[in-house]
């Protein structure tokens, strides 16, 4: 366990770097990144856990797990970059057209009410 | 008839292969879709025949590829998995049916490939026996539905699926942190591997088990970390919605249930039991409270589902609590049948809302007024969803609700049986107040539209997309209250 704990406490404070970005800004891209590193943080432990005693080769299952992490973790950043670019020229393009979007005229407020408490 | 060894293969499969034929071969999606769908509901009604006597239970878990427990991918089916497969692939019926005559043809093109994408990742989380995979299939299922809720194009649904999107990717990866400290302490993947070796005071098993419930928790919406799923489920087209609503939440609860009930010992989760019992009792008050006061219909039946995932995790603290026993199988089937009934009946909601807004240009319950006249399917589907959703008899939702009350009565929580009574006052108020202004007729109302539109046109026109609804409608009323005496032969 000793040999694993740099990586451990190392991994614990990229996660709490994650959270706390996530957390307190509310700037997409900076929440992306977030999840970015705390991502990172949990495929430190991953690839730590992957250490067998002393002489043996490393196990290759967690390896291999945080391969797949890491394309799911870049389909996901594309998504959510797309997704806020989408948001943003729909921003523009209601303030061309005052009318587009109030058909939800109590949903905005609504939700964002409970999202911001 | 296929051999045995498909059943857990093919609901993965063949939504697979749709996903990827309709992307190739976009004009035959909803040929490809209503087929797709028809024999994914007979292969998972097959499931439940084969597993409902307990015999098909664990030594169907095929190795795929000849590769060893540890690197294989692990499949198993048993009747908890067959009778979530059935679900989705009902509401899936349904949903497919529905959204043909929703969705204009763009729309259409990128519907069927996330949808079968959807499907795919629901089946296979039903059915993973090893942690990783249902990594994998969480991640899947949140992406495809992030897509699908920015289908409906609106500033507000593209803000929501990205909402949607961060709130999906925190509680995956709070649950991967929880698979690799399981990793680290047991070396292993396999659910059964684990649960035989794991020790409830070993040093990581508490912190995987409160991290894992914490990011499905929140995946399911209980209270208090329900705040994203009104606006995404409110915003997104309604056969989505009745998809988020009724299948991708429950998805999160069902492999809550799978672990908390398979995978960590008990009196490792006896300490969190109070607690997860008082935010789900915290979910049914708040859901019905601000159910009751939407002013739209949407709004309202995401948060009613607010409400229905806190009696579920209400129910779960409840059963947990419990000894293994006839008492224990009772309050399962109850709580099974509770599951199911919400599904088939906020599917129904959503698709009937969706409706409505399709009509009127607006789902504003206080401009209903008189619509039973126009739309008499989809009012009587949303009274008869309704039903389901308060639980009157003869509803499987009632049959849940008695149970856990007979539960509470057995152990002296009178507390819960406030809950439960108040809760379903509060459903009974906002169910009836959307009945309530559909069926009331006011004279402005009545010459506004009788001549413009004679009833027997609209009856004809809009028969086609009215009839999923009101199936779901009476399966979750009827179908289920009235054919559940099997359920518990077969649990116990």
């Amino acid at each position: 366990m000793n040999a694993l704990l740099p990586y451990l406490i190392a991994a614990v404070a990229l996660i709490a770097l994650g959270l706390r970005a996530l957390l307190l800004h509310r700037d997409t891209l900076r929440r992306l990144l977030a999840i970015n590193v705390l991502g990172a943080g949990v495929f430190m432990i991953l690839i730590a856990a992957a250490r067998r005693a002393d002489g043996l080769p490393p196990d290759p299952v967690p390896h291999a797990l945080v391969l797949t992490g890491i394309v799911v973790a870049v389909a996901a950043t594309a998504l959510g970059l797309a997704l806020d670019r989408a948001v943003n020229s729909a921003a523009t393009d209601d303030d061309r057209r005052p009318d587009a979007g109030n058909r939800g005229d109590d949903n905005p407020g609504d939700a964002g009410r409970d999202h911001a408490s | 008839m296929l051999p045995d060894i498909w059943l857990p293969i093919a609901p993965i499969a063949l939504p697979l292969a749709l996903a990827l034929v309709s992307l190739v071969w976009p004009r035959r999606g909803f040929v490809l879709a209503v087929g797709g769908a028809g024999l994914l509901l007979a292969i998972a009604l097959a499931a439940l025949v084969a597993t409902h006597d307990g015999t098909l239970a664990q030594n169907l878990a095929p190795t795929l590829g000849g590769w060893p427990t540890v690197l294989g991918v692990g499949l198993r089916l048993d009747l908890l998995s067959a009778l979530f497969l059935s679900l989705t692939a009902g509401v899936g019926l349904a949903v497919v049916v529905y959204a043909q005559s929703y969705f204009r043809a763009a729309q259409a093109r990128a519907f069927w490939p996330m949808w079968w994408l959807l499907v795919t990742a629901l089946n296979t989380l039903f059915l993973a026996a090893d942690l990783f995979n249902v990594y994998v299939a969480l991640e899947l299922l949140g992406l495809a539905a992030v897509g699908l809720s920015a289908l409906a194009g609106s500033r507000e649904a593209l803000a929501a699926a990205l909402r949607y999107l961060l709130v999906g990717l925190l509680g995956s990866l709070l649950y991967l942190l929880a698979v690799a400290l399981l990793y680290l302490q047991y070396g292993a993947l396999d659910i059964a591997t684990i649960a035989a070796r794991i020790e409830a005071d070993a040093p990581l098993v508490g912190l995987a088990l409160v991290l894992a419930s914490a990011g499905l928790i929140y995946k399911a919406a209980l209270y208090p970390l329900h705040f994203w799923l009104p606006g995404a489920h409110a915003s997104a087209a309604a056969p989505v919605s009745a998809a988020l609503s009724a299948l991708v939440i429950k998805a999160a609860w069902y492999l809550l249930m799978r672990l908390w009930l398979e995978l960590f010992p008990a009196a490792s989760s006896a300490p969190l039991l109070p607690g997860l019992a008082l935010l789900g009792a915290a979910g049914v008050l708040y859901g019905s409270w601000r159910a009751l006061r939407a002013p739209r219909l949407k709004l309202l039946a995401a948060w009613s589902s607010v409400a229905q995932l806190g009696y579920l995790f209400l129910g779960l603290a409840m059963l947990l609590a419990l000894p293994p026993g006839p008492a224990f199988d009772t309050l399962f089937g109850g709580l099974l049948l509770f599951a199911l009934g919400h599904g088939l009946a906020k599917a129904g909601l959503f698709l009937a809302a969706g409706s409505l807004l399709h009509r009127l240009g607006h789902d504003r319950i206080d401009a209903f007024d008189g619509l039973a006249h126009r739309l008499p399917a989809t009012a009587f589907a949303i009274s008869i969803a309704g039903v389901a959703l308060i639980g009157l008899p003869p509803s499987g939702a009632f049959l849940g609700k008695w149970l856990m009350l007979e539960t509470a009565f057995a152990a002296g929580d009178v507390w819960i049986v406030l809950v439960i009574g108040v809760g379903t006052l509060l459903a009974g108020a906002y169910v009836f107040r959307v009945i309530g202004q559909l069926f009331s007729a006011t004279a402005a109302d009545a010459t506004d539209v009788g001549p413009v539109a004679p009833p027997a046109l609209h009856k004809f026109h809009v028969a086609g997309e009215e009839v999923p609804a009101l199936l779901l409608g009476l399966a979750a009323t009827l179908l289920l209250g009235l054919g559940a005496a099997p359920l518990w032969d077969w649990l116990s």
